[in-house]
Parts: structure tokens; C-alpha cells; sequence
């Protein structure tokens, strides 16, 4: 990174950040496929530790191969990029928050003949689903 | 040969430095393109999180891939962004001969890369698991589509800039449609970082 023989351009890096950053980058790929793999973590742990790596990889690229780190300020790139990823957060975040209180019957795993029933049930359209204490049942074991 | 080298170095390198103010404000428009176009590909990501449990009683998204071929994709992309990398330098120290070779090895990888997707998009369609066949497929179309497209525009534009670098050499403006080249490339590279995680590793581990 040191070495930057042309000053005009900001952002350009050398031979070594290069090296560095595709080295991580394997390492970070190659642990993340192995531990999904071999599942060394389920559920709700193997997508923290995938997106942890992920995002590792994520600040490495941006470092040694867009070389993110070298502008010089104002920082105009650097404050695009929060700021799409502000915006990229709340979409993504968002979308998900909203989605699965909303609409219990998208983000579930249901086949055809399972997701009739509840809404069968749920709309308390047959006679199974009439009460309210089962449909509140109901309700409480689709949202896990 | 080295004398003339030099000379051709140098007023190249005062020729950049005149259009540097240009060049550094083309550099941060394609920049705040790139930046919209990561925000379009959240959207994939917000419709493919929300659908892809939705499989309409077809096969998820762990039993559809396999994750060795997926590893060597990811593999290819990830190795064509390192030699982009190469290119470029090459390039900013005006070696012509050694500047397409690395681009060539990036523009075979990025081939295979898109080759080994259009591979599995035939082989899920003749599975009758087209993009019409559930939600999740939808929407895994849409976002895995929608990356692979830009591949497709940017091995057509290297192919481009390969062909100019052999007609008129490492010019001012060659240089500078190249480095926004590469920005769009390891771009690209990130975004299937997350494909990769997202659709890939999550749908192994069942998420």
C-alpha cells in the first residue's frame, strides 16, 4: 500500500495489498463453505458467523482492492458509500422486520396443502378454527 | 528502448496529472453508480430473503445446489478480481504485453464464472424449476440474473478495451475507462460475496 509511485491517482494500490487482500479473502471464503458444510453451526448461529465472514470479506475488498482507505478528504467516496449503506440496511432489515410480522404465510416453510389449512384456520373459515384460543395456537407456532 | 520508455512514461504521467481533477470527478460518478446499483441489489436481497422459503412444496434452496461447483464459481470470480487487480498495475506502470495477459486471464475467468451459471440456470429450467415455478425461484432468478447480467456487460466491456489497448496502447483514456472497469469488476465480485453467503451457504444450512 505504501508503495504508490503516482500520486495524482488515489486510488491505486501494489503488488503486496493485492496479494494480502485475495489471501483473506480465500481464507474468509474457505472457512465460511467449510463450516456450513461440515455444520459446524445451525440456524440462527451459521447465519451470524456466515455474515460476520461476509462482511469481513466485505472491509477487505473495499481496502486492498478498491483501496477505500487511501482518498484523500474530503472523502466524498467514502461518505457515498455509508450512506448507501445506511440506506441498503434499512431496505434489507427493513424488508425482512416487516415481512415476517406481516405476512406469516411468506416467510415460512409451508407446502400447498399446510398453507391452505392455516389460512383455512386462521381466517377461521372451517370449523376447526373457530375459537379464538385456538387461532391465538394457531398464530403463536407460525411466528417460530 | 528503456530511454524512450522513460520519456513516453513521463509525459503520459504529466498528461494524467493535467486531467487529474477530471479524472478524479468521472471516477466518483461511476462511484456514486455503483453505490445505486448496490442499493438495487439490496432490493434483490430484501425480495429474496422474504420469498425463498416460499418454494411452493419444490425443493429448497440446500437440496437445489450443489456447493462444491458453487465453491469453484466463487473461486473463479474471487481469483478474476485479484488478477484485475494485476492488470491494473500493470497498466499504471505502461506494460502493455504483460497488462492483456492479465486481462485475458481475468476475462477467461469471469467466462467460466458465467459459463458455470448459465449451466445451472439450464439445468434448473430443464428441471422444470424455471423462474415461474415458485417464489423462491423468482426471486433467486431475479437476484443470481440480475448479478450475472452484470458480468455479462463487463466481460463485454473488457473485451472492448482489450481490443483498444492493442489499437492505440495505454492511452490517458484508455487508462481511465479501465480503472472504472476495474471498480465495476471487483464490484461485481463483492456483490457475489453475498450471493454466495445469502443463497448459497444459508440454503445449505437451511436457513
Amino acid at each position: 500500500m505504501s508503495h504508490n509511485n503516482n500520486q495524482h491517482h488515489a486510488t491505486h494500490g501494489s503488488y503486496g495489498s493485492y496479494v494480502v487482500g485475495f489471501i483473506l479473502s480465500i481464507v474468509l471464503t474457505l472457512v465460511a463453505y467449510v463450516a456450513i458444510v461440515n455444520d459446524w453451526f445451525t440456524g440462527m448461529g451459521a447465519l451470524l458467523f456466515v455474515t460476520t465472514l461476509a462482511v469481513l470479506q466485505l472491509f477487505v475488498q473495499l481496502l486492498f482492492f478498491l483501496h477505500m482507505g487511501q482518498e484523500r478528504g474530503p472523502r466524498w467516496n467514502f461518505m457515498t458509500f455509508v450512506f448507501a449503506g445506511i440506506v441498503v440496511f434499512i431496505v434489507v432489515i427493513g424488508s425482512i422486520w416487516i415481512m415476517y410480522n406481516l405476512d406469516y404465510n411468506m416467510t415460512h416453510k409451508m407446502t400447498p396443502e399446510q398453507l391452505d389449512q392455516s389460512i383455512i384456520e386462521d381466517e377461521g373459515l372451517g370449523e376447526q378454527g373457530t375459537s379464538d384460543h385456538h387461532h391465538e395456537e394457531q398464530t403463536e407456532h407460525h411466528n417460530h | 528502448m528503456s530511454h524512450a520508455t522513460t520519456n513516453h512514461k513521463m509525459s503520459a504521467e504529466l498528461e494524467a496529472h493535467h486531467h487529474a481533477f477530471n479524472d478524479d470527478k468521472t471516477q466518483f460518478g461511476f462511484w456514486a453508480y455503483l453505490m445505486t446499483d448496490l442499493v438495487l441489489f439490496a432490493t434483490l436481497f430484501a425480495t429474496y430473503a422474504v420469498l425463498h422459503n416460499n418454494t411452493w412444496g419444490g425443493p429448497t434452496a440446500g437440496e437445489l445446489f450443489s456447493m462444491p461447483y458453487v465453491l469453484v464459481e466463487t473461486m473463479a470470480l474471487l481469483t478474476s478480481s485479484f488478477t484485475v487487480g494485476m492488470a491494473m498495475l500493470a497498466i499504471f506502470r505502461f506494460k502493455q504485453t504483460q497488462a492483456l495477459i492479465w486481462f485475458v486471464i481475468t476475462f477467461l475467468l469471469g467466462a467460466v464464472f458465467l459459463g458455470m451459471e448459465l449451466y445451472e440456470f439450464n439445468h434448473l429450467v430443464h428441471e422444470g424449476l424455471a423462474w415461474h415455478a415458485s417464489a423462491f425461484m423468482s426471486s433467486f432468478f431475479t437476484l443470481v440474473g440480475t448479478h450475472g447480467l452484470h458480468i455479462t456487460v463487463g466481460l463485454l466491456w473488457m473485451g472492448i478495451m482489450m481490443f483498444r489497448i492493442v489499437k492505440q496502447g495505454i492511452t490517458h483514456n484508455n487508462v481511465r475507462r479501465l480503472t472504472l472497469l476495474s471498480l465495476f469488476w471487483h464490484f461485481l465480485d463483492i456483490v457475489w460475496i453475498f450471493i454466495f453467503t445469502f443463497v448459497y451457504l444459508m440454503g445449505a444450512a437451511a436457513v
